[in-house]
C-alpha cells in the first residue's frame, strides 16, 4: 500500500503529464503531499522521489529551499504573519507579539494541542491590507488584536473551515483538461510559419 | 500637475463581483484581443507590441516587444509568465490574477501566438492560493470556450498554458531562479551572460519570461492599437500602470493611473488616491519602486510617476510599489526591517550577498537597539561597499543576481538621508522612538 493517497496518486500522474520533464513536477507534487499529511512525511517523500525520478536526498535538498515546505510537522493552521515594511509601518510586531501571547509559541513554534504554528513572515503581496497575515495561504487584512483573538477562536471551533482549508496550496485547484496541443505539430506547424515568414522578407 | 482619467488598461472589471469568471468577461470584450490577434499574422501581433513600448512591469523594465524581436529569428518553445511578486510592499499582480485571471490568460494567448510558442507557464507564488484557484479555473473555461489549446477559435494556432506554483522563495522572483524552479530546482540564479533566458531558458531552450501586469495589458494594446496606447504618458513611459502604496496613507491600495502625468505628490496626497498621510502627520520619506529602490524624500514628491523621470533622480520606479512612511518613523528600523528581509531570502551563492547581508542586519539591529557606536556608520558603508563598489546608483554587480546590489539601497539612503538620526540611537544608547 502506497502512503500518497489514491486521489494525491492520480492529480500527481495529472501534473506529470503538463511538463516536458518530470522533475518540473516535483513542487506542485509536494504541495499535494502536504495537503494530505500537513508536511513532507519521509514516506511520502520516498514515494515522490519515485515519481518524477530522484532520490529521496534530492527531493528534500529542493524541499528545504522552500519555504512553504515543511520536513517537520507543522500545526493543522499555519498563522503567517506579515512582519515586512509595509506591514511593520502599520503594527506587524505589534500583533506578532499579541499572536506570540494568545498562542503562547514564539515564531516557529507550534501549540501543544497541535492546532497552530506561529510564522513570522516575509511579504505576501496583500500590503494594502497592512497589517496582515496568512492562515494556510488564506489571506487576513487589517488584523487588529481583537479580530486576532476572533480569528484564532473561529478557527479552532472550525467556523471558518469552508474559507480555510487544509494545508496544500492546491487544495482546491483542479485542472479539468489534459495538454491538447501535439508538441511535434507544433514544431512542425511553426518551422513552416517561420519560412514562410522568412520568405515574404517579414519576420520583424 | 493634474490626475489624468486615462481609460482603464488593466482594471475595467474590478468593480465586478464576478470579475474574474468567463461570462463577465465575455460580457466586457472579452477575448476579441486575441481574435483580433490571431486575424493577423504572429509578426504584426509582436510589431504592434513593439510599436506600443510597453516596458516590463516586473521591475526592470525593458521593453517587451524588444525583448522579443531579439529571439523571434528562431523558434521559441516557451513562454513563462512571472506571476511570483514577492518584491516587499508590491502587491499589483496580486489584484490581477485573483480578479481578472481571463485578462491575463488572453494576454498570455496573444505572446504565445506573436512569438509562435506551443506551451505557456504561468509561474505563481505558491502563497497566492486563491490566485492559484482562479486562474486555473479561468484558465478551464478559457479551454471549454477554445480559446486555448489546439486550434484556438478556428485559426489553426495552437497552445497549451500550465499554472505551476512556486513555494514561498523571493528569489524565483529572478528570471533564471524562476526557470530553475519551474524545473523542480533550488531557486538559484544562473551565471550571466547570456543576460535573458532568452537564449538559453527552460530545459535549455530559447525562453521569454513576462511580468504578470507586462502580459495584462496586450489584450487591449491589440483590440485598441499600439497609437492609442503610446497616446497615453510621455516618452518612452507609455500607457498606464499599476501602482500600490501601501505605508503611512491614509487610503493604500492600487491605483491605475497614466505613466508620467500624475507625480508622488498626487499618488500619496490626491483624495481620491492616497488621501495623504494618516493621523495627520507629515511625510519623511518614501520607497519609490520596491524596496530594492533608494530612497526620496519630500523634496521628490513633484517627480513624474515615469521610468526615466525616477531613475533621474538616482533610484527607480521597479516594480511600481511605494511606501510612504511619517514623521514618526524610526529610519533604522526600517533599514534594518528591509536588510533583514534580504538576508533571509538571499540564495546564499555569492559572499557579498550571503554573509554581507547578514553583517548589515547585525550592526543595523546593535544600533537599534542602542548598543550601537560611531564607527559603525562608517562599517555600514564598507559592508554596502563590498557589496557594490562605489554604493552608487544603478549599482555595481559583483554577484550572480541583482538581489546582492540591491541590499545596498536602503541602508546607504537611510545614513544618507537621517545620518544624524543613527547618531542619535548611539549617543542616546537607545531608539528615539522607544
Ligand atoms: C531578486 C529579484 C526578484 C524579482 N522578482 C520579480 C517578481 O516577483 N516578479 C516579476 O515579474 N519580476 C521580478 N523580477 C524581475 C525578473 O527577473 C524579470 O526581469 C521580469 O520578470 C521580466 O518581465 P518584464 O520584462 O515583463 O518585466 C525580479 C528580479 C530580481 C533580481
Ligand atoms: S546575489 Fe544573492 S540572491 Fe543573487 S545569486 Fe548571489 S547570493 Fe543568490
Ligand atoms: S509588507 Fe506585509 S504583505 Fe507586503
Amino acid at each position: 500500500m502506497s502512503h500518497l493517497s489514491d486521489d494525491v496518486l492520480a492529480r500527481a500522474r495529472e501534473l506529470l503529464a503538463l511538463y516536458p520533464h518530470p522533475r518540473s513536477a516535483l513542487i506542485p507534487i509536494c504541495h499535494l503531499a502536504q495537503e494530505q499529511d500537513g508536511w513532507l512525511r519521509p514516506e511520502a517523500i520516498a514515494e515522490i522521489a519515485e515519481l518524477v525520478g530522484l532520490t529521496p536526498a534530492e527531493v528534500v535538498g529542493t524541499a528545504t529551499f522552500y519555504d512553504m515546505l515543511h520536513t517537520e510537522p507543522v500545526g493543522r493552521y499555519l498563522v503567517s504573519i506579515c512582519t515586512n515594511i509595509a506591514c511593520m509601518l502599520r503594527g506587524a510586531y505589534d500583533l506578532l507579539e499579541h499572536a506570540e501571547q494568545r498562542l503562547g509559541v514564539r515564531p516557529g513554534g507550534t501549540t501543544e494541542d497541535g492546532l497552530f504554528t506561529l510564522e513570522d513572515a516575509e511579504c505576501v503581496a496583500d500590503c494594502g491590507r497592512a497589517p496582515c497575515l496568512q492562515v494556510n495561504h488564506r489571506f487576513f487584512g487589517n488584523v487588529t488584536p481583537e479580530a486576532f483573538d476572533q480569528l484564532v477562536d473561529d478557527l479552532a471551533t472550525g467556523r471558518l473551515d469552508d474559507e480555510v482549508p487544509p494545508h496544500g496550496t492546491l487544495i482546491r485547484v483542479r485542472r479539468e483538461v489534459g495538454l491538447r496541443a501535439d508538441p511535434q505539430e507544433i514544431s512542425e506547424e511553426r518551422r513552416a510559419m517561420a519560412e514562410r515568414q522568412a520568405a515574404d522578407g517579414g519576420g520583424a | 500637475m493634474a490626475i489624468t482619467d486615462p481609460p482603464k488598461i488593466l482594471t475595467s472589471r474590478l468593480a465586478y463581483e464576478d470579475s474574474h469568471r468567463l461570462e463577465r468577461y465575455l460580457a466586457t470584450g472579452g477575448y476579441q484581443g486575441l481574435r483580433k490577434a490571431l486575424s493577423m499574422t504572429p509578426a504584426q501581433v509582436a510589431a504592434e507590441v513593439d510599436a506600443a513600448s510597453l516596458l516590463g512591469r516586473g521591475g526592470a523594465g525593458f521593453p517587451a516587444g524588444r525583448k522579443w524581436s531579439m529571439l523571434r529569428k528562431g523558434p521559441i518553445p516557451y513562454l513563462v509568465v512571472n506571476g511570483d511578486e514577492s518584491e516587499p510592499a508590491t502587491f499589483k499582480d496580486h489584484v490581477l490574477v485573483e480578479r481578472d485571471p481571463h485578462q491575463l490568460i488572453e494576454g498570455v494567448l496573444i505572446a504565445a501566438y506573436a512569438l509562435q510558442v506551443g506551451r505557456a507557464f504561468i509561474y505563481l507564488r505558491g502563497e497566492f492560493a486563491l490566485g492559484l484557484e482562479r486562474v486555473q479555473a479561468a484558465l478551464n473555461e478559457a479551454y471549454a470556450h477554445g480559446a486555448v489549446g489546439r486550434d484556438i477559435f478556428g485559426s489553426g494556432f495552437s497552445v497549451d498554458i500550465v499554472v505551476h506554483p512556486g513555494a514561498g522563495a523571493y528569489i524565483c522572483g529572478e528570471e533564471t531562479a524562476l526557470i530553475e524552479s519551474l524545473e523542480g530546482k533550488r531557486g538559484f540564479p544562473r551565471i550571466k551572460p547570456p543576460y535573458f533566458p532568452a537564449a538559453i531558458g527552460l530545459y535549455g531552450e530559447p525562453t521569454v519570461v513576462n511580468n504578470v501586469e507586462t502580459m495584462s495589458n496586450l489584450p487591449w494594446i491589440i483590440t485598441n492599437g499600439a497609437a492609442a496606447f503610446t497616446a497615453l504618458g510621455e516618452g518612452r513611459s507609455t500607457g498606464t500602470r499599476l501602482f500600490a502604496l501601501a505605508g503611512h496613507v491614509r487610503n493604500p491600495g492600487v491605483y491605475e493611473l497614466e505613466m508620467v502625468k500624475t507625480t508622488f505628490r498626487d499618488l500619496i496626497y490626491a483624495p481620491v488616491l492616497g488621501g495623504g498621510i494618516h493621523h495627520g502627520r507629515e511625510l519623511k520619506a518614501f520607497i519609490p519602486g520596491g524596496v530594492s529602490a533608494p530612497w526620496l524624500g519630500p523634496e521628490h514628491l513633484d517627480v513624474p510617476l515615469g521610468q526615466d523621470e525616477v531613475a533621474a533622480c538616482d533610484t527607480m520606479l521597479g516594480s511600481g510599489s511605494i511606501v510612504a512612511m511619517d514623521d514618526h518613523t524610526c529610519m533604522v528600523r526600517a533599514a534594518w526591517r528591509i536588510t533583514r528581509f534580504f538576508w533571509r531570502e538571499s540564495c546564499g551563492q555569492c559572499t557579498p550577498c550571503r554573509e554581507g547581508s547578514g553583517w548589515i542586519e547585525k550592526i543595523l539591529r546593535r544600533i537599534e537597539d542602542g548598543a550601537g557606536r560611531e564607527e559603525d556608520l562608517d562599517l555600514l558603508m564598507d559592508a554596502c561597499d563590498n557589496i557594490a563598489p562605489g554604493v552608487s546608483w544603478p549599482p555595481q554587480q559583483t554577484t550572480i543576481c541583482v538581489l546582492g546590489p540591491s541590499i545596498p539601497s536602503s541602508v546607504a539612503s537611510g545614513i544618507r538621508m537621517f545620518r544624524d538620526e543613527f547618531l542619535l540611537h548611539v549617543k542616546e544608547g537607545a531608539c528615539p522612538y522607544g
